[in-house]
């Protein structure tokens, strides 16, 4: 990495989202990921001859809330435009997306980089519909047949392009994950990258450190991990860097990273780039959105990750470590304030969540948590037990297991099973008397100055009582018993 | 004896006097005779249409007809996709396409118990003037079997002139349900563009393309219009304003309406002998009630440059899905791109290949504004002039076509065959709604047709005067001699 110190690295991310809609993007086919090859079409999404597309209302609507979450500006009026090129994933050969007047523009995104805060520009948001997709009968190049499916065309693609000011691997990587947050706290889309519903393309360019032009710009497809945008971008910015070292011109041009190489190899050259031969759709009216409709959905708009993280921080004076985990998902986080709003011990629940909770759902997403089989109430329930001193730390692991296989309430499993710690004044006193009566040499090694000998009595109150005792009362008990002989 | 008209018949099937399947069965039996000579028809729907008549007898005996079209024998243009009934779109690409969909206008027939009669010829994809580009064969003009019965919805003109259906359907894009419906002594109405649904028409140019009836007489005419007109969640571009009583608007007269003539459409290059018919026509109209007066639309010049810019531009997207992936032909290539281009080469016509040339140069890098950004202009400015126009006046009255059906291969030169929609042109470009209607006949014995253009979704008052028009001419009682 030595020659690339010498190097600005400029990169821009061009994220395409999937829409969570029930429906497709100017059809009524559902969008259910994984169904049976081409089970999910009509002659909209297959692009029969004499069908028209119409615009999915809530789509538009996930573009709003989304375009408004990162202060993008809601045009008042956009259009779909056609943008054409041939290839058998694309029943049209066109694909129907936005060109001149997309749905918003001109925003930002704040992210958390080791250097501090950074605003990263968006420059734009549009919406369109995706392609089917090609399966080729064994290896790609040998192969004598391609099927393809096209349950996947026509779903509805939201493009978000942000402005090349990024200036890391690392940064792009925080920026997608802060990206990806975002997206799944509105609700817009699940954020998933191995199913495709979150895509990446990058624009990374080098130039001489301190120079006000941009080098020459290379684009970057099939990033389909958070990692794996890191690392092409680590490799791309070596591989440059080299070449301009070298004296050797980068040329401009489209490459696909190769997971399984860690590198990126030349896939088109901007000599053989396509003419799009754009032009607007003419089977949609252009897109006038009410403004009173885009205020409704700004006053719905959820509060977001990092105004959550540091409210957390501040409001229940919770570590940043902790508020970070519990606002990764918009349902952890609201388990979280829902068990805190029953019993106000913020820290000792979240540690429950962080430690115990979390390891047992592996996973923090919105089916899980709304799956998790101890309740928000029931879990503040249980550090409630603990706080009042009616089940002791240990026991509560217990307590905490049987909630996990039966869903019961702590107060109820701890009535039935006889786990309430032993807090009667008299019954703790018996138990004493009768552990010193059987431990005359523990009475001894006390009275010789032996303060440990105490703990060995207090063992033997904890045993004889099946560990319910109350060791703070136990402890008080033998104390004040033996010195009082 | 002229041919019977759709009112006329159903009428006749409310009185118990005839019916639907007796109909339907002498029109197959006509079809069966004479389009060996006309060639109409591409596809002839027997059993659908049989099946279809005796459900319209069996409500009829019910007393419970559907309406006004119930067991009315129509035609509909091959660019009108009906389910488990291939279409063609005149093309060897869809030579063998089954829809499995019925078009919205089709689906509206059927609600109004329209027999459908089969599918008729077409210019490929409808590009075209005289129906000589159907990938299968030509279609004959019913009053001179040597001529050309305009197009590129020549078929479906053909069909109700030649008495092969009381009604049809076609499509007109740039004139390519007036100008045939002039050839060939029948009505063709465009609707406003919007006032009827477009799904299911196959497309050629989408801004353009526009659901247009054929038949004998304005009552007919308005019969079909409503049938099929009105909003569909299926088409962003429908129109959702409510559908008019379309034959209730008919009574009235021509009295105290303002009809403009524009000189443009009186220049060089008109037939004298259609120059005269048509101002003959304007005078009936005087001598009725209306106002004449002279209006200019100078853009006129730009109308044929605009459109053969707009048009071929859209063709040459909405025609690219053809490329033997889905449906339709396919040529085996070596690979992907190869069998798309080896498809396209056997599947597709010269014209075809020509507009899609022309569209795909006019939207294309470094010439997109010039023209495709240039004619949009143009466009505007089109409809800016009509729009001044009809502040002063109610209706535009001009000829539909600068001549008369021409004979086949007479106008091998596609610049020549392009001018024959310069009057068309401006009200498809517009979407404004237009009519022709027969205003008489040349020396010759071929058909002239009066166009009349109204406001937008003014169809009413279109139509009015079309009929004031019709009902005070002799020219719907005329049928050519087919046999």
């Amino acid at each position: 990495m030595a020659e690339s110190t010498r190097y600005d690295t400029v990169i821009g991310l061009e994220v395409h989202a999937q829409l969570s809609t029930r429906s497709k993007m100017f059809c009524g086919c559902p969008t259910t990921f994984g169904a049976a090859p081409n089970s999910q079409t009509c002659p909209i999404c297959l692009g029969m001859p004499g069908v028209l597309p119409v615009i999915n209302r809530r789509a538009v609507e996930f573009g709003v809330r989304t375009a408004l979450a990162f202060g993008l500006r809601v045009n008042a009026a956009c259009r779909f435009a056609r943008k054409h090129y041939y290839y058998p994933d694309m029943p049209k050969n066109f694909q129907i997306s936005q060109y001149e007047e997309p749905l918003a523009e001109d925003g930002w995104l704040e992210i958390d980089t080791p250097a501090g805060v950074r605003r990263i520009g968006i420059q734009r948001l549009h919406l369109e519909e995706d392609v089917g997709r090609l399966v080729h009968e064994g290896d790609f190049a040998a192969a004598q047949a391609s099927l393809v499916d096209y349950n996947r065309s026509g779903m509805p693609l939201m493009e978000t392009v942000s402005r090349p000011e990024l200036r890391s691997p690392e940064e792009a990587a925080i920026y997608l994950r802060a990206f990806r947050a975002v997206l799944v706290y509105l609700g817009v889309c699940d954020g998933n990258m191995e199913e495709g519903s979150l895509r990446c393309d990058a624009n990374i360019s080098l130039r001489p450190r301190g120079a006000a032009e941009l080098g020459t710009k290379v684009e970057i497809k099939n990033l389909n991990s958070f990692r794996n945008v890191q690392r092409a971008l680590e490799y791309e910015v070596q591989r440059q860097a080299e070449a301009l070292t070298a004296g050797r011109r980068v040329a401009q041009e489209t490459r696909l990273f190769d997971a399984d190489r860690g590198t990126t190899r030349s896939m088109r050259s901007k000599e053989y780039a396509h003419d799009y031969r754009y032009f607007p759709e003419p089977d949609l009216v252009p897109l006038r959105l009410d403004p009173a409709w885009i205020e409704q959905i700004r006053a719905a708009l959820p509060e977001l990750p990092r105004a959550r993280r540091q409210r957390f921080a501040s409001q229940y004076g919770l570590p940043p470590y902790d508020a970070e985990i519990l606002t990764q998902s918009r349902a952890l986080a609201a388990y979280y304030e829902a068990a805190v709003g029953v019993h106000d011990n913020p820290k000792a629940i979240s540690n429950w969540i962080m430690t115990e909770l979390l390891r047992e759902l592996g996973g923090d997403d919105e089916a899980t948590v709304a799956k998790a089989p101890v309740s928000p109430a029931n879990l503040a329930g249980l550090v409630r037990l603990i706080d009042e001193g009616t089940i002791s730390g240990k026991i509560a692991k217990d307590v905490f297991a049987r909630m996990l296989a039966s869903g019961e309430d702590p107060v109820t499993i701890v009535r039935r099973e006889g786990l309430t710690q032993v807090a009667d004044a008299g019954a703790i006193e018996a138990l004493v008397d009768q552990a010193i009566a059987a431990n005359p040499k523990a009475v001894a090694d006390f009275k010789g100055g032996k303060a440990v000998a105490a703990k060995a009595l207090v063992g033997q109150v904890m045993k004889a009582s099946g560990g319910k005792a109350n060791p703070a009362m136990v402890d008080r008990v033998v104390q004040e018993k033996l010195s009082r002989i | 004896m002229a041919a019977p008209t759709i009112h006329e018949l159903t009428a006749a099937f409310a009185r118990g006097e005839q019916s639907p399947v007796a109909v339907a069965e002498s029109y197959l039996a006509r079809i069966d005779t004479l389009d060996g000579r006309v060639g109409a028809y591409l596809t002839v729907m027997r059993d659908e249409a049989l099946s279809a008549a005796r459900a319209s007898e069996a409500r009829y005996r019910a007393g419970a007809p559907l309406g006004p079209l119930d067991g009315a024998p129509v035609a509909l243009k091959d660019v009108f996709c009906t389910r488990g009934v291939r279409t063609t779109c005149g093309s060897r690409i869809l030579e063998s396409f089954v829809p499995p969909y019925d078009a919205t206008m089709v689906e509206r027939l059927r609600t109004a118990g329209a027999v459908i009669l089969g599918k008729t010829n077409m210019d490929e994809f409808a590009m075209g003037s005289s129906t000589e580009h159907s990938a299968f064969h030509v279609t004959r003009n019913p009053w001179d079997l040597t001529r050309v019965p305009g197009g590129s919805s020549g078929g479906s003109a053909a069909a109700v002139a030649g008495g092969l259906a009381a009604g049809a359907f076609g499509t007109d894009t740039g004139g390519s349900v007036r100008q045939p419906a002039a050839f060939c002594g029948v009505v063709g109405l465009k609707p406003t563009y919007g006032r009827v649904s477009r799904y299911g028409l196959i497309a050629f140019a989408s801004s353009l393309d526009h659901v247009a009836p054929f038949a004998l007489d304005i009552v007919d005419t308005a019969l079909l219009l409503g049938a099929v007109a009105g909003h569909d969640p299926l088409d962003a571009t429908s129109v959702e304003a409510p559908v008019p009583d379309y034959v209730a608007a008919l009574a009235g007269g021509v009295k105290g309406l303002r009809i403009g003539v524009p000189d443009e459409y009186f220049g060089a290059g008109l037939d004298p002998e259609i120059d005269r018919a048509v101002r003959a026509a304007i005078d009936v109209l005087r001598d009725r009630g209306a106002t004449i007066e002279r209006v200019s639309l100078p853009s006129t010049a730009y109308g044929v440059a605009t459109y053969y810019i707009v048009a071929p531009a859209e063709a040459s997207s909405n025609l690219a899905r053809y490329d033997g992936v889905k449906y339709g032909l396919r040529v085996p290539g070596k690979d992907l791109i190869d069998m798309a281009s080896r498809t396209r080469a056997a599947g597709f016509g010269a014209e075809v290949k020509r507009r899609i040339m022309l569209g795909t140069y006019a939207l294309s890098a470094g010439y997109h504004e010039a023209y495709y950004g240039q004619a949009q202009k143009v466009r505007t400015l089109v409809r800016r002039e009509f729009e001044a126009a009809f502040a002063r006046v109610d209706l535009l009255a001009a000829p539909t076509t600068p001549g008369v059906a021409f004979t086949h291969g007479d106008k091998a030169d596609p610049l020549a065959m392009y001018m024959n929609d310069v009057y068309t042109i401006p009200a498809s470009m517009t979407g404004l709604p237009a009519v022709s209607v027969p205003c008489g006949f040349n020396a010759a014995g071929l058909p002239i047709g009066l166009q009349l253009i109204g406001r937008a979704l003014d169809e009413p008052t279109l139509l009015r005067a079309a009929h004031a028009y019709e009902q005070a001419t002799p020219w719907r009682h005329r049928s050519p001699a087919l046999g």
